[in-house]
């Protein structure tokens, strides 16, 4: 109760703090001293604010407070301390509570660390900022507030989506929004930079540090997702091209383009408005991917609540920030000096922006892929999904040239560079490309678009390895990236073309058999938790005379009331070994799946190296 | 004529606009051909003809219609006014049973079978796919 009572006020005197800010940042603006150390004390005062506000939710959460209706909605009494924690953002009223706290968290830590940059841009990326953070305030305050009352207080609560309940997907939404939220700081600041002129090499350095901070938290959130869905959802992929996965994707395509587009800017100050429209576009796709999970209009576990009032106000605000970020691009922005002309042929920087030619392909793909069918939906009604093979067409094709390009821009010099004495680049290539159609040999379907494509990974694959152990090239943290993105198409591929899957039904005591595997149902084993009842599989698996013992369990949940399959595996570093069972109801059978995926772990694994090499570049002051 | 410049100006512009077009017509094409659509049991009763086309179909798992062998599961969606039979083979999301929504994807044989490559997961047992519903509610 006291702890509801505490979040609420503080949230409530948390919006007014915005007022000081507004003040002493728009008064600190004309005279033209040192930044006002008031805006700083004033911003730390409103994250102290929010801070105690989240705390209370939480603690509401840890106490089973039932008169608080979020932890009635979310929570229950028998639920594991754990999850009674992470069950604070696991619903719609906490992440955006959560949202807000990563809001103000890093306004703070840009003004504490932005000393020696220019005042005048550092209060207006406070102002705009505050637009972001005062509309959170209101949207919280007014259609999702996070502390409302229920009498008389409910004894019991409803508990959280047992599928929720999962150490990977409990911190998975923090870790995410870390990189979501990371976006608004770009963004704010982008329009500052933009409204002062004042994009430039030394804006370049500072702000490439925010966008690596949440580039590697988006990499990971993505990564923390998607391990969730391999292994709670039961079906063994790891990426299904849903519009919710899609919605973390395009931020971190069009955050992953900016990278790189700075990267240019702070060598060669040029695409300073590829700068500034990709800061704004990865912003615009982190909020519509909030819009569009939270309205209800897309359909999946995130989807907390149908509230179209919420929605309406999601997409108000957004074309609110969109407009004023338009006007800002449209008036302030100079072009550049040096036209694209100006970039020669064989370069740094025409490989880098070749790719993110791609890049923007790519995300006009999975963009159009998402909302075609929202969009179809809302002028004829007509109901239609769109599958992994769209995605795939479109999408694999030009995988091989940028995958090419990505091996070979490093190797090149920024403004001019010469392709002479880069004999091993074709000699690698040959190599890979004969390596590949050795591996591809004995496919019988799509033999050569498969032997292109692990042909161009296996290439960047062997140059990224030259270079770690080439002296005149040191930058570590890029080529640990780009070798961590060769290893993950590369197990990709493999995983997806060499994956064996049995599915059948089988009862207690049975046998199932084919020319490869033998699968024996040997003992079910009924045992009660805290909170759920579950019931085992005991399975051995017989493969070329080597034996397996696999448990998946069905987990009956008590509240709420819900069954959920959970999957075995047996992970080694050659390959996964998962199986899964399921019951139908009133029937004797029971749905078994058992999959072979090879290379498993090191899809997780690339994508790790990928964020690793983004860290490593944080810490890398001097060379990028 | 043209200085250096101007033309690989005029080159580039070209590239640009060929590489915008052709990418948009692509994504157009394969958007066509790998659209799934959601029909509801009474839409197969008034298709014309059976194309062999990925499509999905929701409704409820009507009640007793489930039966399960070693290879197959059959059972039979109904939006309340019609019927069409199921066969599949795979494993069943865990929300999979009678009376409760579903969506199957798959191929239709006939009016009356369809034979379906995925049973859609549902995440709780309240939701319900608003195909489902909307399907649900046109009857």
């Amino acid at each position: 109760m006291i702890y509801s009572e505490i979040g609420y006020y503080s949230l409530v005197i948390g919006l007014t703090i915005s007022l000081p800010i507004f003040f002493f940042s728009i008064k600190n603006f004309r005279d033209n001293k040192i930044l006002d150390y008031k805006i700083i004390n004033f911003s730390f005062i409103q994250l102290l604010l929010v801070l105690t506000s989240f705390l209370g939710l939480v603690l509401s959460f840890i106490y089973s407070d039932f008169s608080n209706e979020t932890v009635f909605n979310n929570s229950h009494t028998t639920k594991p301390l754990f999850y009674k924690i992470s069950g604070t953002w696991g619903n719609h009223e906490g992440s955006l509570l959560l949202w807000l706290l990563v809001l103000n968290l890093f306004i703070f830590f840009f003004l504490i660390t932005s000393k020696n940059l220019w005042k005048n841009y550092r209060i207006l990326t406070v102002l705009f900022h505050q637009l972001i953070i005062i509309g959170f305030f209101i949207f919280l305050l007014d259609s999702s507030n996070p502390f409302n009352y229920i009498f008389p207080v409910p004894k019991e609560g409803l508990g959280l989506n047992p599928i929720l309940q999962d150490p990977a997907l409990a911190i998975h939404p923090p870790v995410l929004y870390l990189g979501y939220v990371g976006s608004s700081i770009i963004f704010s600041s982008v329009l500052a930079a933009t409204s002062l002129n004042y994009v430039s090499k030394i804006w370049a350095l500072h702000i490439k540090k925010w966008v690596l901070i949440s580039w590697v938290f988006l990499t990971l959130g993505i990564l923390l997702g998607s391990i969730w869905a391999y292994y709670e959802l039961g079906w063994g992929g790891f990426w299904f091209w849903d519009p919710v996965e899609n919605i973390s994707l395009m931020p971190w395509l069009a955050l992953t383009t900016l990278f790189h587009c700075i990267l240019v800017l702070e060598k060669r100050s040029t695409l300073t408005s590829w700068v500034i429209i990709l800061s704004i576009t990865t912003f615009t796709l982190s909020m519509c991917g909030t819009f569009l999970v939270r309205s209800g209009i897309l359909n999946s576990v995130h989807t907390f609540a149908n509230d179209p009032e919420r929605g309406l106000f999601i997409l108000t605000f957004l074309f609110i920030l969109i407009f004023i970020s338009l006007f800002v691009f449209f008036v302030f922005h100079k072009t550049d000096k040096k036209s694209l002309i100006s970039f020669s042929l064989v370069s740094k920087e025409t490989s880098i922006l070749i790719n993110n030619w791609f890049m923007m392909y790519f995300l006009s793909v999975v963009l159009i892929g998402t909302i075609y069918p929202i969009f179809l939906d809302v002028i004829s009604s007509e109901k239609i999904s769109v599958g992994p093979p769209f995605y795939h067409k479109l999408m694999i094709p030009f995988l091989v040239p940028f995958l090419i390009f990505m091996a070979i821009g490093p190797q090149l010099r920024w403004i001019k560079s010469r392709l002479r004495g880069k004999i091993y680049l074709i000699t690698l290539f040959i190599i890979s490309i004969s390596a590949s159609f050795f591996v591809v040999k004995n496919l019988s379907y799509n033999f050569l678009i498969n032997t292109v494509l692990i042909g161009s990974a296996l290439y960047l694959f062997f140059v990224t390895i030259r270079d770690f152990f080439s002296k005149e090239f040191k930058n570590i943290s890029q080529n640990l990236s780009h070798f961590g993105f060769s290893l993950l198409i590369l197990s990709i591929l493999f995983n997806n073309l060499f994956s064996n899957e049995i599915i059948t039904n089988l009862k207690v005591g049975e046998r199932f058999n084919n020319e490869k595997f033998q699968i024996v149902f040997k003992n079910l084993e009924k045992s009660e938790e805290k909170n759920y009842v579950t019931f085992k599989g005991y399975f051995t698996i017989l493969e070329s005379g080597k034996e397996d013992n696999l448990v998946p369990e069905l987990r009956v949940y008590n509240q709420p009331n819900i069954v959920t399959s959970e999957a075995d595996i047996k992970t080694s570093l050659l390959n996964d070994k998962f199986i899964t069972m399921n019951t139908v109801q009133n029937e004797e059978y029971f749905n078994i799946r058992y999959q072979v995926k090879p290379l498993m772990i090191w899809i997780w694994i690339s994508v790790l190296l990928i964020s690793f090499g983004g860290i490593l570049s944080l810490f890398n002051r001097n060379r990028v | 004529m043209y200085g250096r410049k101007v033309k690989l100006r005029f080159l580039f512009v070209i590239i640009i606009g060929l590489s915008l077009f052709l990418s948009a017509f692509l994504i157009l094409k394969s958007l066509e051909e790998s659209v799934v659509y959601f029909k509801s049991p009474t839409d197969i009763k008034l298709i014309k003809e059976i194309e062999y086309k990925k499509i999905r179909i929701g409704g409820m798992v009507k009640k007793n219609s489930i039966q399960m062998s070693t290879d197959q599961i059959n059972f039979i969606i109904t939006d309340l006014r019609n019927e069409i039979n199921v066969t599949y083979s795979g494993i069943v999301p865990n929300l999979f049973s009678e009376g409760k929504g579903v969506v199957a994807e798959g191929y239709l044989k006939d009016r009356n079978f369809f034979e379906a490559s995925k049973i859609l997961a549902k995440h709780d047992e309240n939701y319900m796919p608003p195909e489902v519903k909307a399907a649900l509610e046109k009857n």
